[in-house]
């Protein structure tokens, strides 16, 4: 019984965090906000180099072969550092691909999506904004060459910079993952500003897209594809999310210590020393939700799906109110453009309804326990 | 991140189970005297009362991994508990395991693991609660005695008890309050103990006042030296653990709480078919996942050999919180029925009682506040209050 990380995993999180420390700190982190991209082309094939967006991509495509719970590792490290990068989308389209790939489409994806040399992204809501199969309208026509689509896909995380897309769709009703190429003639993403300006999402435009039969991804049934893509998207947003609930409350309490008011350092009252050890709480509970649901992916366990949602759910509930409380215990100070404090807020906004909001996953969890 | 169990540990949880399957059949009732007594015999027989004290004082020399499993796999079977002496098996036995001298070991620990004899504690006192150390039970040296004077209250299951575990102060002028204050175990039948039984929000008279009035305690009954009281008691409360045993009782409780609301009619549907009733549940079965995995990632902990601090507090506010919502949401699901006791209510009356019960677990042993100021001063570092 270990419910604890391995040395190799000690060394990745040490690895990551001292890296972007060093690279990419608070700094780097609004000034990349501000450009045109959000991102720092360099930076991303450096860490690229470092094997990052290969992580969990097998050898035999270029990859490290690590697990989920690694992943959690690496994104836990990301989040801390709020580091502005294509990762969690191209990690994410890359996961998708493997899971539910065939042995073809996976040789011709992964080593790019590995290198860092394509970027890529999972194209999951439309209209409806509901993140699963049941949310899905867009309909992959069937003509003499293939497949055209035709619609719209919404809030595409790193829309413009991708690559690459894991688009959800149906064909006769039926939902799948197909992988529409940046340069298909009819696709456009449109820029759509973000509330958390260290992501970027876009529209995705889909004017009579062509695709072939091979860009349906055929490794599994599209339904079962598409709910393993939500489970692996909403553990992976947990992880960023932890990893910045962390990096937030360490920035509150080192200023309930120095902040002096009444004549003592204002950690010393409950009305700010309480909502700090609640908090404290419910992320090491969120953690504790993450890191057994991460453990339950890689074990291809019945109840991952579940157990994924409770930990969404847990960890929405706490970044949310951290990220009020946060600014809220920091006084006049919290709510400048110049303190870091707003940056994680607005991180909480971001990760909120990412693969699913408390209440889907609340409600998703009900249901797969029989509720 | 591994879960599985080793070979042996496996052996050791079947070997469990076959035991229950032995000893513990379905349909047993397990209220009859005849079969607990029976029970009691055979536990002790496999050594499993006591399972985490020395072979040498008569306890298992349980691993630490083992004694999880037991726990673990006896709350899954409802059993009974290891044990009756509840307080003398919690931390009266630990404390003078610790602390005892060998006279003491011999003399206490056999009663205790058998059950012959109940324990109380006889810590709290009207002006000393959550701040225990301004204790002013004083207890004076005179020859081979400490004569014992002043009251203690809250005092749980002291009229059924012959023995306490009492801390006394036995120097007012020690410059730090924790210091001067002395362990001393106490026959409950020494002349000069009145116990007033005190009724509770339930109805029930589980604690009660204790009142001292010059009752002398052998010397040889003072648990670690003159002064070291504090130490004594308070180590040997560090030894409640990782909460992993609570959790299968509160898992049991929300099971039965969903059985409730599939049941019961609320506003034209059923409970279970309300979204706010739903979420309520599955956030409970949340809180609950987290208690079982923080404790698990606890008990890594110690298996690594790190010792257990005050990351205890973490699954006691859990704890608090769950036994407080799980009530609530059991009444309010109900509506106007909830306002009905006794047999007649639904599951005969038991969620009434649930919900009157709670302060057992959330101000006994230190309330939620208490808590939170431990997590924020001794994980998170804030200055004291
Ligand atoms: C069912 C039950 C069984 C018990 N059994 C025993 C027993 O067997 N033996 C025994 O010795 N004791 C026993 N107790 C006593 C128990 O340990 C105390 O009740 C508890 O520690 C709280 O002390 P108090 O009741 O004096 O409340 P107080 O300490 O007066 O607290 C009152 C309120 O003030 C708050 N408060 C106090 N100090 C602070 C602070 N520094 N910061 C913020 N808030 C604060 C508390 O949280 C609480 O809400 C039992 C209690 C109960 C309810």
């Amino acid at each position: 019984m270990n419910f604890g990380f391995t040395e190799e995993q000690e060394l990745l999180r040490d690895g990551v965090r001292k890296f972007l420390a060093e690279r990419c700190p608070m700094s780097e982190v609004r000034r990349l906000s501000e450009t045109a991209e959000g991102f720092s082309r360099d930076l991303w094939l450096e860490t690229a180099r470092l094997g990052w967006p290969g992580l969990a991509v097998a050898e035999e495509y270029g990859g490290a072969g690590q697990g989920f719970v690694d992943l959690v590792v690496l994104l836990e490290e990301t989040g801390r550092a709020l580091h502005p990068s294509p990762l969690l989308s191209t990690t994410l389209a890359g996961v998708a691909i493997s899971d539910s790939g065939s042995e073809a489409q996976r040789a011709r994806w992964l080593p790019g999506l590995a290198s860092g040399e394509t970027i890529g992204t999972v194209a999951l809501l439309e209209a409806s904004d509901f993140p699963g199969a049941d949310g899905v309208r867009l309909e992959a026509r069937r003509d003499a060459d293939g497949l055209v689509l035709d619609g719209e896909k919404r809030f595409v995380a790193d829309g413009a910079a991708a690559d690459l897309f894991v688009v959800a769709c149906r064909i006769e009703g039926s939902p799948v993952l197909a992988i529409v190429d940046r340069g298909a003639t009819g696709l456009e993403t449109v820029d759509v500003p973000c509330i958390d300006s260290t992501k970027r999402l876009a529209t995705l435009r889909l004017g009579g897209v062509r695709i072939s039969r091979d860009a349906v991804l055929s490794g599994r049934p599209g339904d079962e594809a598409l709910e393993r893509l939500v489970d692996r998207g909403a553990a992976a947003v947990s992880a960023e999310m932890l990893g910045a609930a962390d990096a937030a409350l360490a920035l509150t309490v080192a200023y309930a210590k120095e902040r002096i008011q009444f004549g003592s350092p204002i950690g010393r009252f409950q009305g700010v020393k309480h909502p700090l050890a609640e908090l404290y709480v419910d992320v090491e509970s969120s953690k504790s939700l993450l890191h057994d649901a991460a453990w339950a992916l890689d074990q291809g366990a019945a109840d991952a799906s579940k157990a994924v949602s409770l930990a969404k759910a847990y960890a929405t509930e706490t970044f949310s109110r951290l990220g009020i409380d946060v600014v809220q215990l920091h006084g006049g100070i919290g709510y400048t453009w110049e303190y870091d404090a707003q940056l994680y807020l607005k991180r909480a906004k971001w990760a909120r309804p990412a693969f699913g909001d408390a209440d889907h996953h609340y409600d998703r969890a009900a249901a797969l326990g029989g509720m | 991140m591994d879960f599985h169990l080793t070979p042996e540990e496996e052996a050791f949880r079947a070997e469990v189970r076959a035991f229950l399957d032995a000893n513990l059949p379905p349909g047993t009732n397990t209220a009859s005297f005849g079969f607990l007594s029976e029970w009691n015999r055979k536990l002790r027989e496999k050594r499993w009362i006591g399972f985490s004290w020395p072979k040498e004082v008569g306890g298992g020399g349980g691993s630490l991994m083992q004694q999880v499993i037991l726990k673990e796999e006896m709350a899954k079977r409802k059993a009974p508990p290891l044990g009756t002496c509840f307080m003398g098996l919690a931390w009266v036995g630990p404390a003078i395991v610790q602390y005892g001298t060998d006279e003491q070991k011999r003399r206490f620990i056999p009663d205790i693991l058998d059950g012959r004899v109940q324990w109380c504690t006889g810590y709290s006192e009207p002006g000393a609660g959550s701040d225990l150390a301004a204790l002013q039970c004083r207890g004076v040296r005179d020859g081979s005695h400490y004569v014992v004077n002043g009251q203690k209250i809250w005092t749980s299951i002291a009229m059924w008890s012959q023995w306490m575990i009492l801390l006394v102060r036995t120097d007012p002028n020690a410059k730090v309050k924790h210091d001067g204050i002395t362990c001393l175990l106490v026959e409950m039948s020494t002349p000069g103990i009145t116990v007033r039984p005190l009724k509770n929000m339930s109805g029930g008279t589980m604690f009660s006042e204790v009142f001292f009035d010059d009752v002398r305690v052998p010397v040889e009954n003072r648990l670690g030296v003159e002064g070291d009281g504090w130490r004594v008691t308070i180590s040997a409360l560090a030894n409640e653990r990782s909460g992993i045993a609570e959790v299968e009782g509160l898992r049991r409780n929300l099971d039965a709480l969903r059985d409730l609301a599939r049941r019961t009619e609320r506003r034209g549907r059923k409970a279970l078919e309300d979204p706010t009733i739903r979420r309520r549940i599955v956030r409970a079965e949340a809180r609950i996942e987290a208690m079982r995995l923080n404790g698990m990632r606890f008990l890594t902990r110690q298996l690594r050999g790190e010792p257990l601090g005050s990351e205890t507090s973490i699954n006691k506010l859990h704890r608090a919180t769950l036994e407080v919502d799980l009530g609530e949401l059991a009444i309010e699901l109900q509506g106007s029925a909830g306002l009905v006791t006794g047999r007649d209510a639904a599951d005969g009356g038991r969620w009434q009682r649930f919900a009157l019960n709670w302060p057992e677990v959330v101000i006994g042993g230190g309330t939620p506040n208490i808590q939170k100021n431990i997590i924020a001063e001794r994980i998170l570092g804030l200055p004291h209050d």
